[in-house]
């Protein structure tokens, strides 16, 4: 069955009964619940899912399931380092973000459907509006704010990132 | 407490007292609105806006959302009204796979019906190209996404019935879809295949799997002997299929039916019934005595046991051992036949069992029962395959079954409705203790098949020890029945589970039964006025029974009756989805 994947050893199933421990293995919680298991992986793994569906009374596998996968905030596929959210609502389009996504892409080899980098490092989405349209076209990086992006920006932004992470 | 409230539906004064929604009061008056993801037994959820109705003030109400209240006019077939089904309808449409000749549920399917009914002889839309891969992994169930119309009936089903979610609505928006979890097949989740999503779901999304096919060739070739074997509850609702009513008893039709299609002998599961109680009562005495793996929980539903041996496997060694009555039959029956008929030999024996179940299908595929019984056919599958031999049940004289498998008892029958086999067992563990019959016959309180009957605590006096049976249908109660064990919050002897809600007559292989909550009852009385009119009402009593006891098994749990009619059960938990957890 489809479970032997890379991922089943990495997941810690102490740590996740600890967060749902913190939340009482309540129904109620569950999207709290999601989301601290997101924040330790950047992403949903699918055993988490099953695991969480199985131990709180009152969901199963199947609907812990329907709500990772309803809410966009939730990813069940691993996440790079730097998750990069692209405002597309109408302010920052109009002001031009298309421009911006485009040139990240393309500096990171990505495309629609390939959201994530090939070294893992970034994850490039767009997202409908950041509520900060006076600062258009937004960029927010692991919630910094990056205000009145072009692809020049854009550039140097990645460009140092990367140089970071090489220099560690 | 129902004090005169009176509304008034297309002009006509109807009075209503607690009818849940304005949909009931509709069809008590006699009207009908069309609905796809209503069923009175479930939650409303509102879902298709077909049941919409036009209200005077009020505009356009779905009708089984709305509350009923005094003075409401209510007209149902207005023009607004039937313009807005209308487009529902070829919205639906234009998402479904419209391959009506070929699909499984033709003729059965409420899209299907509603279409022809509005006149959507021609769609606007563009129909869905993409098409999602049919699941056919497991033997009972078949579930085509192409064809769901996301009513969230068998959701509702499998979470309200069974408490045990394996169906759930997946992502959002126009991608939304009802699957198991992240899309796995069914047969790689911890579904137990009950059946009651398929007989909830009013397209052909989810169809029970079907091997008519495979029984025309049996029946054909004529190497091959086919015996039959029918179980208690397919006699009170297969009429249904050819106009009788809910609870007439066609067993001798079917009998004559059977053999007029070409099958060799026709057996009863009735009889195997009675040996089931012989059996399990038996042992039940047995666990009283050494006061070991009490509660005793019954293993006739193979939905339960399946839901055991996933869930709770920490607990199997509370069920009983006996085979249900279909496990017990087919071994019997390949044993003996050969013994008493000409021409039978256990190699070419074929055992084809009629079932009220779609779960049956895959307890005959277990490891543990293999190549006992052949063939499974729901009463579903039964009914299209006399029709389509040309045979009209209801103008057939009745006849009998073949001897010496088809006598049976009162207790037998009763099997077929939840409560019915903790009687069963209990009329002949009376005798069994007391050496004398038990008085009063009908233990009327362990019976009831509606919704507020799910639970049923009854004690009865067995010559001085109080014998405690708790009866539960559906596997939501079981589990919470399970909890309480667990838990040391409350003690009884005997468990009797069946895992769709009123038990096999409303099984999720059934004809079908959810717009009308009144035919489970039916089929139940059914079976209850069988019980009263057979000579013999103890399973202990049944003659043919007797026999099998004196000529070939010599006594209840005896080593032979061990090897044939006892099981055992494994920790499947351990090959689930969940076993890393």
């Amino acid at each position: 069955m489809g479970l032997q994947t890379q991922s089943q050893n990495a997941i810690d199933f102490k740590l996740i009964d600890s967060i749902l421990r913190d939340y009482e293995y309540k129904k109620s919680n569950l999207i709290a619940i999601l989301q601290k298991v997101q924040e330790k992986y950047r992403y949903l793994p699918e055993e988490a899912l099953t695991y969480i569906g199985t131990k709180i009374e009152g969901v199963s596998p199947a609907t812990v399931y329907g709500v990772a996968t309803f809410y966009a905030q939730f990813s069940l596929e691993p996440k790079g380092k730097y998750e990069v959210k692209v405002c597309d609502g109408t302010a920052c389009h109009v002001r031009g973000s298309m421009p911006v996504l485009n040139a990240l892409r393309s500096i990171l080899n990505l495309k629609e459907g390939k959201y994530t980098s090939q070294d893992g490092l970034f994850t490039v989405e767009t997202v409908s509006c950041l509520g900060a349209c006076g600062l258009a076209p937004v960029m927010v990086i692991n919630e910094k704010v990056y205000p009145q992006m072009t692809e020049d920006a854009v550039k140097i932004i990645i460009d140092t990132i990367i140089k970071e992470e090489k220099e560690g | 407490m129902s004090d005169k409230k009176t509304l008034f539906i297309n002009g006509k004064e109807v009075e209503f007292t607690n009818e849940p929604n304005l949909l009931e009061v509709i069809k008590k008056a006699g009207f009908s609105v069309p609905t796809l993801c209503y069923r009175p037994d479930l939650t409303q959820f509102g879902a298709c806006r077909l049941c919409v109705v036009e209200i005077d003030g009020r505009g356009i109400q779905s009708s089984c959302t709305m509350p009923p209240e005094a003075g409401l006019r209510v007209k149902t077939n207005t023009m607004r009204v039937r313009r807005i089904r209308k487009t529902v309808l070829e919205l639906l449409l234009a998402n479904h796979n419209r391959e009506c000749t070929t699909c499984e549920k033709s003729g059965n399917c409420d899209l299907q019906k509603y279409a022809n009914e509005y006149g959507i002889t021609d769609l606007k839309y563009i129909q869905r190209k993409e098409m999602l891969p049919i699941d056919d992994s497991n033997p009972s169930i078949v579930r085509d996404p192409n064809k769901c119309i996301l009513c969230g009936a068998c959701v509702r089903a499998c979470s309200e019935f069974q408490g045990h979610s394996v169906l759930g609505f997946a992502n959002r928006g126009s991608k939304t879809q009802v699957q198991p979890f992240a899309g796995r097949e069914l047969s790689s989740v911890d579904c137990v295949y009950c059946g009651q999503c398929q007989a909830v779901c009013p397209t052909g999304a989810l169809t029970i799997k079907s091997e008519i096919d495979k029984v025309w060739d049996m029946v054909n070739d004529e190497k091959v002997k086919t015996l039959v074997q029918i179980a208690p509850s397919v006699r009170v609702a297969l009429g249904e299929a050819f106009g009788l009513k809910p609870g007439d008893n066609v067993i001798g039709l079917l009998n004559t039916a059977l053999k007029q299609i070409g099958f060799d002998l026709v057996f009863d599961t009735n009889f195997s019934a009675d040996l089931t109680i012989m059996e399990e009562a038996q042992e039940f005495l047995g666990r009283l005595k050494e006061g070991k793996n009490l509660p005793l929980f019954t293993s006739c539903c193979p939905a339960w046991i399946r839901y055991m041996e996933t869930q709770h496997p920490d607990m199997l060694n509370h069920l009983s051992t006996c085979k249900s009555p279909q496990g017990m039959l087919s071994p019997v029956l390949k044993e003996l036949v050969p013994q008493y008929f000409e021409g039978f030999t256990k190699d070419n024996i074929k055992v084809i069992s009629i079932m009220p179940c779609t779960a049956k299908k895959a307890e005959a595929a277990r490891q543990e029962l293999k190549d006992e019984t052949d063939v499974v056919l729901t009463t579903y599958e039964i009914a299209k395959m006399i029709k389509s031999a040309g045979i009209d049940l209801s103008e057939l004289e009745p006849s009998e079954g073949d001897s010496p498998f088809e006598q049976y008892s009162g207790a037998a029958t009763i099997f077929g409705a939840s409560g019915g086999v903790a009687e069963a067992a209990l009329r002949t563990a009376y005798y069994m203790v007391t050496n004398e019959p038990l008085k009063d016959v009908d233990i009327v309180q362990m019976r009831g098949v509606d919704k507020n009957s799910r639970q049923k605590d009854v004690e009865v006096d067995v010559k001085g020890t109080k014998v405690k049976v708790r009866i539960v249908s559906t596997l939501k109660e079981a589990e919470k029945t399970l909890q309480q064990l667990k838990n040391g919050e409350t003690d009884f002897h005997i468990l009797e589970v069946m895992a769709c809600p009123g038990g096999c007559i409303n099984g999720g292989g059934q004809l079908r039964s959810c717009d009308d909550i009144s035919i489970k009852e039916k089929r139940a009385n059914g079976l209850y006025k069988e019980d009263r009119e057979l000579p013999h009402r103890m399973s202990y009593e049944n003659p043919e029974i007797k026999k099998l006891y004196d000529e070939f098994l010599k006594e209840p749990n005896s080593h032979k009756a061990h090897e044939l009619l006892h099981t055992h059960y494994s920790d499947k938990f351990k090959n689930s989805y969940k076993d890393l957890v």
